[in-house]
């Protein structure tokens, strides 16, 4: 890595104009939605905890806003942070990553009328043939509504990932030689290659694929909607929904974890050098991380069992890599370093921590013998509200913070965000307890109804919610206000935000 | 101890080491020293360390897991001595016969008439013991042998549209014969 780019604020990041407009769009949209789908969130909890009484079939439209929501958001503020360091290596076009967001809008547009105005509720997942069989709390007509929302966000990354992958052929020559593939096994390892290629060509190759998958369920879905006579196999169908829905929520933490990439040695002023191990873990992780949407079927026994094996192994074997190796290489840049906390490396160190800890747990539930008795249980969104809420949000945070550090550097100290981190980090393992323990006591995931002995462990999960909540909107005002303030004077905001980092 | 207490204690462990290994490292933050070469030769010695414990982990995790395939072949019969025959529809089961001996196995033949749905068996303490998926034009065999006798509870662990909730049945594994 050249010293350059260990700049705070390098003059190839800067944003002005549309650049900047677009960019902020996706940002502030990204926080609002998530303080919105956070309050769904927490009104489903209260609900369990038995502290509000929202009625089951308003639970689940919630359910489904919830679900979609998230995911959406995700991806979609994560597709921000891939564009910002992207581009300073690779052309980008701005009307791709703009058709990227009026897509996005479009799309959550259709999901919110099918939720709110035609009642629809068969979850995120549009789980064949349930969104055909609403027993009356739904339209079939509102299910296409749903999966035409998806179909415009998918067209939306696809058109994002599209130019990226002509970006980086343009500048590397083939997405093998962008992936570092060369130095595999052996050769010097040209030290400028941009960790945030490899990564983003990753996503381009192996988010492009589930999107595809997923094309696939929705077209055959809607199909299945306007002719009923059309009948769908069940294993065909479940295997590409997840093979989507499983590609396109990790991709939200394969984008935001460029920022940890290119801020972290920023912050610690080391270099952040790029291994082979690096490589290595990235190419097995984008190669394994295609396959191992079985673990979501390991209880759907019809399944041929070599891909239910398949599925565990690959489980076990794609997160890992690259959890590990960015972790350790993190790590191993923070320590010892000279360099005093601010709140951008607090939160992405601290998105490390919720990315492999939750992995941790999601791990131990894709092997078989434990999916028997945790699958469909609170263990499941106990941990991927891990790795979501304590990794991706962290990450996005840290990113968010970093950038509006050069408009407003005072923001970035700790003081009261500082408190607030703490908040945030303390009700979040108060929240996640609630699910993994509701896991330990077989709570069904994704339920209304509650019986006794789940109460209290909701209402613990509850408190840590509300915490978290609050922490979050912090976050969203504070950021949002210094993403809409213009940019400090060029000698005060730099040495602002130098002195912030050291 | 039951299934679910061990795998939320092997998952604390994880989470302390984890959190133990961060705290180590951010304490050293802001502390710098002066042989950079000799901490980056430790890291990647660690770093390979790690490694091989975890390919390590890897293989015997696997074989250890999978050895005995959790799940009973789906194309043969199982050979059980009791069959359950477990039908799903929203919202409701229907299980023949609701009588169960236990110590002797049992083979549940699990589909359903509409959406998917999960049969999830619920001992009389509130734990799930065993679990498999109702998927439609598919039957599931889901074999097991009851060691405890009581009134066990099926309830839906797949969410199945606005009357999932209470979508459950019970069953009675009955003392083996002779006690």
């Amino acid at each position: 890595m050249t010293m350059a780019s260990l700049t705070l604020y390098p003059d190839e990041e800067r944003l002005a104009g549309t650049d900047r407009l677009v960019f902020n769009l996706y940002l502030i949209t990204g926080l609002v939605l998530f303080v919105l789908m956070m309050l769904l969130g927490l009104g489903m909890r209260w609900t369990q905890a038995q502290w509000l009484g929202v009625p089951s079939n308003w639970f689940y439209q919630l359910l489904s806003m919830h679900g979609a929501g998230m995911v959406g958001t995700s991806v979609m503020i994560t597709t921000a942070t891939m564009w910002f360091f992207l581009r300073k290596y690779v052309t980008l076009h701005l009307w791709a990553f703009a058709a990227n967001y009026v897509l996005f809008m479009l799309g959550a547009l259709c999901i919110i009328g099918a939720i709110f105005g035609g009642g629809y509720a068969a979850l995120w997942t549009f789980l064949y043939p349930l969104p055909m069989q609403g027993m009356g709390m739904w339209s079939p007509g509102a299910s296409a509504l749903f999966m035409l929302g998806y179909l415009l966000i998918g067209v939306g990354s696809l058109i994002f990932y599209f130019d990226a992958a002509a970006g980086i052929i343009k500048v590397h020559g083939n997405l093998g030689r962008a992936l570092g593939l060369q130095w595999l096994f052996g050769g010097t390892i040209n030290q400028d290659h941009p960790k945030a290629v490899v990564a983003s060509t990753s996503m381009v190759i192996a988010n492009s694929l589930g999107i595809l998958a997923g094309a696939v369920a929705l077209v055959m879905s809607l199909a299945a909607i306007f002719f009923p006579e059309v009948k769908l196999d069940m294993v065909l169908i479940k295997a590409l929904i997840y093979w989507f829905g499983h590609m396109y929520i990790n991709a939200a933490i394969y984008m935001g974890v460029i920022g940890i990439y290119e801020l972290l040695p920023r912050y610690t002023h080391r270099p952040y050098g790029l291994s082979r191990a690096f490589l290595w873990g990235w190419a097995t992780t984008s190669t394994l991380v295609i396959i191992v949407f079985p673990h979501h079927l390991l209880m759907d026994f019809a399944v041929p069992h070599w891909m239910l094996v398949m599925g565990q192994i690959a489980s076990w074997g794609s997160g890992f890599p690259v959890v590990v190796v960015t972790t350790w290489g993190a790590l191993s840049n923070i320590y010892k370093a000279d360099f005093k906390w601010s709140l951008p490396p607090m939160l992405l160190i601290l998105s490390l921590f919720g990315w492999v800890t939750g992995g941790f747990g999601a791990f131990l539930d894709s092997t078989i013998v434990v999916n028997l008795t945790m699958h469909n249980t609170q263990w499941v969104p106990g941990h991927f509200h891990f790795y979501l809420l304590l990794g991706v949000v962290a990450m996005t945070l840290g990113f968010i913070y970093h950038v509006v550090g050069d408009r407003s550097p005072e923001t970035v100290q700790s003081g009261l965000g500082g408190k607030v981190f703490w908040l945030y980090f303390a009700g979040a393992l108060v929240f996640l307890f609630g699910f993994l323990d509701g896991g330990r006591l077989s709570v069904p995931r994704r339920m209304a109804e509650r019986i006794d002995a789940w109460i209290f462990t909701d209402q613990v999960g509850a408190v840590g919610g509300t915490l978290v909540f609050l922490a979050m909107l912090y976050f969203a005002a504070r950021l949002t206000a210094g993403l809409l303030q213009t940019r400090a004077p060029a000698g005060a905001g730099r040495a602002g935000a130098a002195h912030a980092a050291r | 101890m039951k299934n679910q207490d061990v795998i939320l204690t092997i998952w604390l462990t994880g989470a302390v080491l984890i959190s133990l290994g961060f705290i180590f490292v951010i304490r050293q933050a802001g502390q710098p020293d002066t042989d950079a070469a000799a901490r980056v030769h430790a890291s990647h010695q660690w770093q390979g360390r790690l490694f091989i414990v975890m390919v390590l982990a890897f293989i015997v995790g696997t074989w250890a897991t999978l050895r005995t395939f959790p799940i009973p072949r789906q194309d043969v019969a199982s050979g059980a001595p009791q069959t359950v025959e477990a039908v799903g529809r929203m919202w409701s089961w229907e299980l023949r016969p609701d009588k169960i001996d236990a110590g002797s196995m049992v083979e549940f033949r699990v589909t359903t008439v509409d959406v998917n749905h999960g049969f999830g068996v619920y001992a009389p303490d509130g734990r799930i013991v065993t679990q498999t998926q109702a998927m439609p034009g598919y039957t599931n065999r889901l074999v097991h042998t009851f060691a405890e006798p009581g009134i066990y509870t099926v309830q839906c662990i797949e969410y199945c549209g606005v009357g999932h909730g209470p979508m459950r049945a019970t069953f009675e594994v009955l003392a083996p014969r002779g006690q």
